[in-house]
């Protein structure tokens, strides 16, 4: 919900600078006061969380596949 | 097909993906009006549709292999590669409606790419409800086969021609610049095209383990 804010908030500045003919505006703040990290780790938590449930079902597979063979 | 049981691509897929998710947030991009920071999302929206079209371009070669041999088990592979591109397929449609709705203006805007896109998915959602309607097995595979080689180059010419043919919003499409132009400078490059390997390993992976399972259900069945 955050990022959402932060990202409307910037959009909306972006629109104001094309008026004044500068620089598009992209978000500083988030990323200068650290904050970003947080945002990281969150999304690199849920994806490593994916990728070992999809390990696990790779094994559980491998070994069935093991039992049927036999 | 023995690859499909290595672990060493799939360790492969979760680093590459692991590094894009990583890259594509702390990595510097070029700074344009609109999109902001949102020209991000290239590196997760796009790679939803390579993952989609990896997985299909397998289900098609399938396909032909299915009516030449007549092999089950490669029926079963088309059947779980349409599956997991479905997946993919509206994760790219979501994805996509969300980026436009804070670009564009709206979740949908009728542009070609997104109409285009629509009638696509239906004509996938159609195999399914073609191979749904049939239980003779070999019949199912086959007319849903020949069904599924049609509906390949018609998603190609829907999704990458017909857009670039009129107006359309779309990056790359109706006279837009692609983002060709944006990732000049390499920047964005060294976390796309990581992007598209690793996620289309990763679109793989999920077909291969739904078929995994198939080919388990299928033989038990038999038995």
């Amino acid at each position: 919900m955050k990022k959402l804010l932060f990202l409307l908030i910037g959009l909306f500045c972006g629109i104001g600078a094309f008026a004044r003919q500068e620089a598009p505006i992209m978000d500083d703040t988030f990323r200068s006061s650290g904050k970003i990290y947080v945002v990281i780790t969150i999304i690199a938590i849920i994806f490593i969380g994916l990728a070992f449930y999809l390990f696990s079902m790779d094994r559980r597979l491998r070994k069935i596949e093991k039992f049927e063979k036999n | 097909m023995a690859i499909i049981y290595k672990t060493w691509w799939k360790v492969l897929a979760v680093v590459l993906v692991l590094y894009t998710l990583i890259a594509g947030i702390l990595m510097p991009v070029p700074a344009k009006y609109l999109l902001n920071e949102t020209i991000r999302n290239l590196y997760f929206h796009v790679p939803m549709w390579m993952a989609m079209f990896s997985v299909f371009t397998i289900s098609v070669i399938y396909s032909l292999k299915y009516l030449r041999y007549g092999k089950p088990e490669d029926d079963l592979v088309v059947v779980e590669c349409v599956n997991t591109g479905m997946m993919f397929y509206v994760l790219g449609l979501l994805t996509g409606m969300l980026w436009a709705k804070y670009t564009w203006g709206e979740y949908w805007s009728g542009d070609p790419k997104q109409n285009s896109a629509a009638i696509a998915f239906l004509l996938y959602c159609a195999y399914l409800v073609l191979r749904n309607s049939m239980d003779e097995e070999q019949k199912r595979a086959k007319v849903s086969a020949i069904y599924n080689i049609f509906a390949f180059p018609i998603m190609i010419v829907l999704l990458f021609v017909l857009p670039r043919m009129t107006d359309s919003l779309h990056p790359g499409n109706g006279g837009n610049p692609g983002f060709n132009s944006y990732d000049l400078d390499k920047r964005m490059r060294f976390v796309l095209y990581p992007a598209f390997i690793g996620w289309s390993l990763i679109g793989v992976w999920i077909a291969t383990l739904r078929y995994r399972m198939r080919i388990i259900e299928y033989k038990n069945e038999s038995v």
